[in-house]
């Protein structure tokens, strides 16, 4: 009995021993072994936001680059799988199912409009899929279509008018004229206008809506011209912007009044030049410039202009804290379990690329700085993206934002 | 205020005019190639799309703003010609859904061929700066190179009807429009007459988009919208007349340029509306001869 007993421990023993071995030589085998972790990006690589659609996933393939050369997180490498939704709701909601059923991502990003990302979110939300949001939309932080899944790094069309209008009606004039892209963003940037305008007491003249994606905007400026606007507002993005600011530029209308975007696109004056952006203002969440002051700033441009050879936009931006964020929460949380990588999530604060962020608790919206720029003139301009001036830095902060309750969450 | 109204309905006319001379470019093309060879062309917004990329590449490659918009016109016109002789010559006598099916094909190849060649992103440029003033017309300032672009469709129109009119060639394809049975019955070269044809066709789309690219941009799915909007003004017009293109093409220039005035959220669905009550009142279009499309 006695003999057996021992002779038993003996070969437990050995058993150990050939497990501490062969634990030490795990990790190695395992790393390959191991599943790597997928996030899906659907973004509208042929659009008329093809452009800021590319900058997000150059931003978002630099950070998950980052997190693989220190060995990805939780052993795992990361991958990024970037698909073109075409800016088409039907299409968008179609890739990001593929992309959750077909290639089983853990996470999801990307998409780059508010009706768009939308269709994302009404695939990950049946899922129980976080999913990161990076452009701007107002529904996506408030009920019914919130979930305890879904987040916004973007800046929301609420506090971008909010924040931007204000500015405006200060500085440039107290009547607005608003032309503004017909869908969703454009929606949503008008009745935040209209109520900061109706708060500082500025009027607005008229409205003109245009469908997304015009390529021509002159049967517009009759009409903008006869209204004696200070101030053009428009609430519109991407080439759409373009397309305004050269019509507008053409047809003498900056000789009557300011333009303002409420959400100004970089790649228009980088494309079109000084001239036909002279006395352009608006709003954005990053520039590059901010490197020069901003510690974090000039750390993400740094790698940024290295990997791509030009410096991030503003959309980059977003792409990339989103990637950084989550990946962060993921090596937090120790796991890829959709509610515990929300849990660290949700109330986060963090500083991936310009400063002090939050993500509020109750909608899953990043509370962040807003920056109002002015074109540059051209004697001042260094180089093709030296293109802007920061005028004014609004910092970030919840009275900005619809409170929870008017979002429809139990607070 | 009377005045003032005036001044504005004027001014939305003359925008209206920009706006629908480019639709005149694209109609007449598509209705000429139509007329004579009964195809739908429906690789003729892929056609207008590589007008503007050549233009801008031959801008670039040159530096040259008249280089950039004849050569661009001009190899559109040499790509219509070679695919008239290698893609649609093979399908005559076969039913008309064979070339309408090849040339769709063809414009979903031409839109990925450039996305490969040029990027997906697109391209942009500024108007010439010899034409990038404005001219004072007393109701309002209009851009010189809008002006520029009524003013080249005007003549490229003016050119085509001298071709068409006091030319030999021209004549045979005015019979040929009428009857290509009889035409190759007295000994024409009718395919000669067809790829001639194509050729222009596509050569006019071809300067359309090179004359746009410095308003709206250049970029790969720029051919796509405007193509719907094109065909309208042709059936509008009446298949194969090419009278027909041109007053249905600034027809509907003035109706989006009014409904943006009036009823902008209606401004491109006014388009079809117009086609709608046009082919009730007329089915076979303003200036259309009935039976042409049986």
């Amino acid at each position: 009995m006695k003999n057996c007993k021992s002779e038993n421990l003996v070969s437990r023993r050995r058993f150990l021993a050939a497990a501490g071995a062969s634990a030490i030589a795990l990790p190695r085998w395992s790393f390959a072994q191991q599943k790597v972790i997928k996030i899906g990006f659907p973004t509208p690589l042929t659009s008329p936001y093809s452009t800021e659609a590319q900058d997000q996933v150059n931003g978002a393939t630099l950070a998950v680059e980052e997190f693989n050369a220190k060995g990805g997180v939780l052993s795992r490498k990361i991958e990024l799988l970037a698909r073109d939704d075409q800016l088409k709701p039907g299409i968008t909601a179609q890739k990001a199912k593929e992309l959750i059923e077909k290639d089983q991502v853990d996470f999801m990003s990307g998409a780059l409009s508010a009706h768009v990302q939308m269709a994302v979110n009404s695939q990950t939300k049946p899922a129980k899929m976080v999913y990161i949001s990076i452009s701007q939309a107002n529904a996506i932080t408030a009920m019914p279509d919130w979930s305890p899944w879904t987040f916004h790094e973007a800046f929301s069309p609420h506090m971008t008018t909010q924040a931007g209008g204000s500015w405006a009606i200060d500085n440039l004039g107290k009547r607005l004229f608003i032309l503004y892209a017909d869908y969703a963003l454009g929606a949503d940037l008008n009745a935040g206008i209209e109520r900061i305008a109706k708060e500082k007491g500025a009027t607005v003249v008229g409205k003109l809506p245009h469908v997304l994606g015009n390529p021509d905007f002159s049967p517009f400026v009759p009409k903008i011209l006869a209204s004696n606007a200070d101030v053009l507002v428009i609430n519109n993005y991407g080439k759409d912007q373009l397309n305004a600011v050269k019509d507008m530029h053409n047809f003498g209308v900056k000789k009557k009044m300011k333009i303002f975007f409420p959400l100004i696109t970089f790649t228009g004056r980088e494309d079109l030049g000084p001239v036909p952006y002279e006395e352009v203002y608006g709003g954005a969440s990053f520039y590059w410039e901010l490197a020069r002051e901003n510690p974090s700033a000039k750390r993400f441009v740094d790698a940024f202009q290295k990997r791509f050879n030009r410096p991030p936009g503003d959309y980059a931006g977003y792409a990339y804290s989103a990637i950084r964020l989550l990946l962060q929460s993921v090596e937090k949380a120790g796991t890829t379990h959709a509610d515990k990588v929300a849990a660290q999530m949700a109330g986060a604060t963090y500083d991936t690329y310009k400063g002090k962020q939050w993500m509020r608790k109750c909608d899953h919206q990043s509370f962040q700085d807003w920056y109002i720029v002015r074109s540059k003139p051209e004697k001042n301009q260094k180089g093709k993206y030296d293109v802007m001036d920061i005028v004014a830095k609004v910092p970030g902060s919840e009275p900005l934002e619809r409170s929870c309750s008017e979002l429809g969450h139990k607070t | 205020m009377a005045g003032l109204d005036l001044s504005l309905i004027a001014s939305q006319a003359f925008t209206g005019l920009g706006l629908g001379v480019i639709f005149v470019l694209l109609a007449v093309g598509l209705s000429l190639i139509f007329g004579l060879m009964g195809v739908t062309n429906f690789a003729h917004g892929s056609l207008y799309m590589l007008g503007a990329y050549f233009s801008f590449s031959l801008l670039a490659f040159t530096g040259n703003f008249w280089v950039g918009l004849v050569g661009g016109a001009l190899l559109v016109a040499v790509l219509g010609i070679v695919t008239e002789v290698v893609l649609l010559r093979p399908l005559v006598g076969r039913s008309s859904d064979h070339p309408l099916l090849l040339t769709f094909g063809l414009s979903l190849v031409l839109v990925e061929a450039v996305r490969l060649v040029w990027g997906k992103a697109g391209l942009e440029l500024n108007t010439p700066t010899s034409l990038s003033g404005a001219v004072n017309l007393g109701f309002m300032f209009f851009p010189q190179y809008r002006l520029f672009v009524i003013a080249v469709t005007a003549l490229s129109l003016l050119a085509l009807w001298l071709f068409l009119t006091r030319t030999n060639v021209g004549l045979i394809i005015r019979a040929g429009t009428r009857d290509p049975l009889m035409v190759r019955a007295l000994g024409f070269n009718f395919n000669a007459i067809r790829t001639i044809v194509f050729g222009i066709g596509a050569g006019l789309a071809g300067l359309a988009g090179a004359l746009v690219g410095p308003l709206g941009g250049v970029y790969a799915e720029m051919g796509i919208n405007i193509i719907i909007e094109s065909f309208v003004v042709v059936v509008v017009g009446g298949m194969g007349s090419l009278l027909g293109a041109v007053v249905a093409g600034l027809l509907i220039g003035e109706v989006v340029s009014f409904t943006t005035l009036f009823a902008p959220k209606f401004s491109h669905l006014s388009v079809f509306i117009v086609m709608a009550v046009v082919l009730i009142l007329r089915p076979s279009g303003l200036f259309g001869e009935s039976g042409l499309m049986e």
